[in-house]
């Protein structure tokens, strides 16, 4: 399947380099994601995270470099194999980008046809049915258009649709942006069951701490045109970096990094306690 | 990878049910029609020769379970885990809107739609009133005057229209001087082609062909121009400085519109009497110096007031439906798309209800 290098990495990118007219987006940049993990990118705004999703999910053509998802070189393949890739992920936009004149239901069927024309109606009714539900909408947003619902509802209209193959690979772009601090959690929460359910590998870009303490196993981060670390959230604070310090140790880093220890330890009492 | 497939064994409880293969969604599909024909509901299900399973293939499972009160066996954790996984997410869920008998459906947009037009129309009439206040405010306040965006719409609705207007006038006033002299011929009457042209420009084609150009260019942009700053909360952050939206957004426009329409139209009426002229000089044989003559002999004055006394009352039509369905934007951008249309086909209507208003009332008194 693969042609060359390790099957556990999913997403490999060599050298990457992204601009437009004068400005430089990336350079020379190079990332691994592992099969498995939820990778979060930060990084400050215009460094170019939702440039390097779109570099990857093939909407934007480099200037130079290589990138391979499921080991297969994005550049240079033919319709085929590029339908056969993108069936094998799923991609979270910012706004969801739901499409405006299909119900929610119809919007997560979208894929399904495109791909299975064989499924039979009732098939695909339920299975738009239990994605719903897996993403924790209310019963009564299938019927209804992405005009009527709050942005929260679309995000998670938007995964449901972004989940509708079964990925092995999920791109999300800033899901919890714009949304209140519980819907935000939820979010979270969500997105792990899901990982540990489905064993997916999820590329998420994000500025919410938070997130990034309570459900990344790993972190790059994105700055001068590169991706000047990658690691666990302790491998990049023993790091000294003045951008990297600022943002985990910053006022607001500080804060969510207290709420994920008392959340754990919340976690643990209560297992102890279920356990006794 | 191997297709998904069962066999059925009879066991002492029941017919079993054995999968193997991959019960994926790639291959789903024969596999839900071959279940949905079983005949013997069974009573087991033995997962343990299943080779992957995805969602799907754990719906229909957990499905079949549901629907036969079968028991599942044999399946490893991962499987285990997506049918717990879809169990949970099992509920009664609506995918499609509620059907309505289509009879009482059809009776119920005709009455929506004529609802949503009388509020339209009574919402145009508001918004004419409060044009009308802020006209009176910035009257008696002069100072608020905004010259500067008076003269910028001036410059968008009207100069740069001049190019347009004018070719559409000099195509329209050759049509109707080659279709006139086509059906005179026949009489022998060729020469009254120029009363033709004359009267037809002057009192309908040349300020009402203008008008719909200027719907279609401006009375949309005052639509798509206010909707979008309505969608950025534009006209909100103005309120609450303290700039007042009629002020600032409608008056320039309305009077831009009503002050260019009379000169756009003169304009245009010119142009295709130009345009009909050069068709008679070079098909008709009439020289110039014969066609401006005649003109001249042939249309009366009152012709010329007709088109000029309706030309600002377009204006302020087109203004007031292209300012009033921008203010009307609300939610998101398709709603600019939709208001935008409608400002075009309200101002292209209601000019054409009031110029067939105009024509019998100038006949009543006279002007003929």
């Amino acid at each position: 399947m693969t042609d060359g290098g390790d099957p556990d990495i999913l997403i490999r990118v060599r050298g990457l380099s992204n601009g437009f007219g004068d400005q430089i987006v990336h350079e020379n940049l190079d990332l691994d994601v592992r099969r498995g993990e939820i990778l979060g990118v930060v990084g400050g705004s215009g460094t170019g995270k939702s440039v390097l999703m779109r570099a990857i999910i093939g909407l934007q053509t480099p200037q130079a470099g290589e990138i391979e998802v499921f080991g297969k070189s994005m550049a240079g393949r033919d319709d085929e194999e590029a339908q056969s890739i993108r069936k094998r992920w799923g991609v979270l936009f910012q706004g969801g980008a739901l499409f405006s004149m299909l119900t929610v239901a119809e919007n997560i069927q979208v894929p399904l046809r495109e791909f299975y024309p064989e499924l039979d109606q009732q098939l695909l009714d339920e299975i738009a049915a239990y994605k719903v539900a897996m993403t924790g909408l209310a019963p009564d947003a299938g019927p209804k258009y992405p005009s009527e619902l709050s942005g929260g509802m679309r995000k998670r209209a938007g995964l449901a649709r972004a989940l509708a193959l079964d990925p092995e690979l999920l791109f999300l772009d800033e899901p919890t942006a714009g949304l209140d601090p519980i819907g935000a959690a939820n979010f979270d929460t969500l997105l792990k069951e899901l990982k540990d359910a489905l064993g997916l590998t999820v590329f998420l870009i994000t500025h919410d701490l938070d997130t990034l303490y309570a459900i990344c196993d790993r972190v790059a981060v994105l700055a001068d045109h590169q991706v000047i670390a990658i690691g666990t959230i302790p491998e990049l604070l023993a790091l000294d970096h003045p951008w990297i310090r600022e943002y985990f140790k910053g006022p607001r880093g500080r804060f969510a990094a207290d709420a994920n220890e008392r959340n754990k330890a919340n976690a643990d009492m209560n297992r102890t306690e279920t356990g006794a | 990878m191997p297709g998904a497939d069962f066999t059925i064994e009879e066991t002492p409880e029941g017919p079993s049910l054995r999968f193997s293969g991959a019960l994926t969604l790639a291959e789903i599909s024969v596999l839900h029609a071959r279940l949905s024909t079983l005949s013997d509901p069974p009573a087991r299900i033995d997962l343990s020769g299943i080779e992957r399973i995805d969602t799907v293939g754990a719906w229909v499972i957990h499905r079949l379970a549901r629907d036969h009160d079968a028991t599942i066996s044999g399946a490893s954790k991962d499987a285990e885990r997506l049918i717990e996984q879809v169990c949970a997410a099992d509920q009664p869920f609506k995918i499609r809107p509620d059907r309505t008998n289509p009879f009482l459906r059809v009776l119920g947009e005709m009455g929506q739609a004529t609802v949503h037009a009388g509020a339209t129309l009574v919402g145009l009439l508001g918004f004419f009133g409060a044009t009308l206040v802020a006209a009176w405010n910035l009257i008696r306040n002069p100072k608020r005057f905004r010259i500067n965006a008076v003269i910028r719409q001036f410059e968008v609705v009207g100069v740069t229209a001049l190019a347009i207007i004018g070719l559409m006038s000099f195509l329209i006033g050759i049509v109707i001087g080659q279709q006139g002299a086509v059906q005179l011929r026949q009489f022998g009457a060729e020469v009254f082609t120029i009363n033709l042209i004359g009267r037809v420009t002057a009192r309908e084609l040349g300020v009402l062909m203008t008008a719909i150009m200027v719907a279609g260019r401006s009375g949309s942009a005052f639509a798509a121009q206010i909707g979008s700053m309505k969608l950025a909360e534009e006209v909100d952050a103005m309120r609450i400085i303290g700039v007042s939206p009629m002020e600032a957004l409608v008056l320039p426009r309305v009077i831009a519109a009503v002050v260019m329409m009379p000169l756009l139209g003169f304009y245009a009426t010119m142009v295709a009497m130009v345009g009909g002229g050069i068709y008679c000089w070079l098909a008709l044989d009439i020289p110039p110096v014969t066609f401006v003559q005649r003109i001249r002999e042939v249309v009366p004055m009152t012709d010329l007031w007709v088109g000029l006394v309706k030309a600002p009352v377009f204006g302020l039509i087109i203004a007031i439906a292209g300012c009033f369905q921008g203010m009307q934007v609300e939610g998101s951008a398709e709603e600019v798309g939709l208001r935008t249309t409608a400002s075009v086909v309200q101002a292209i209507f209601l000019v054409i209800v009031l110029d067939a208003a105009f024509a019998v009332f100038f006949t009543q008194i006279g002007w003929i």
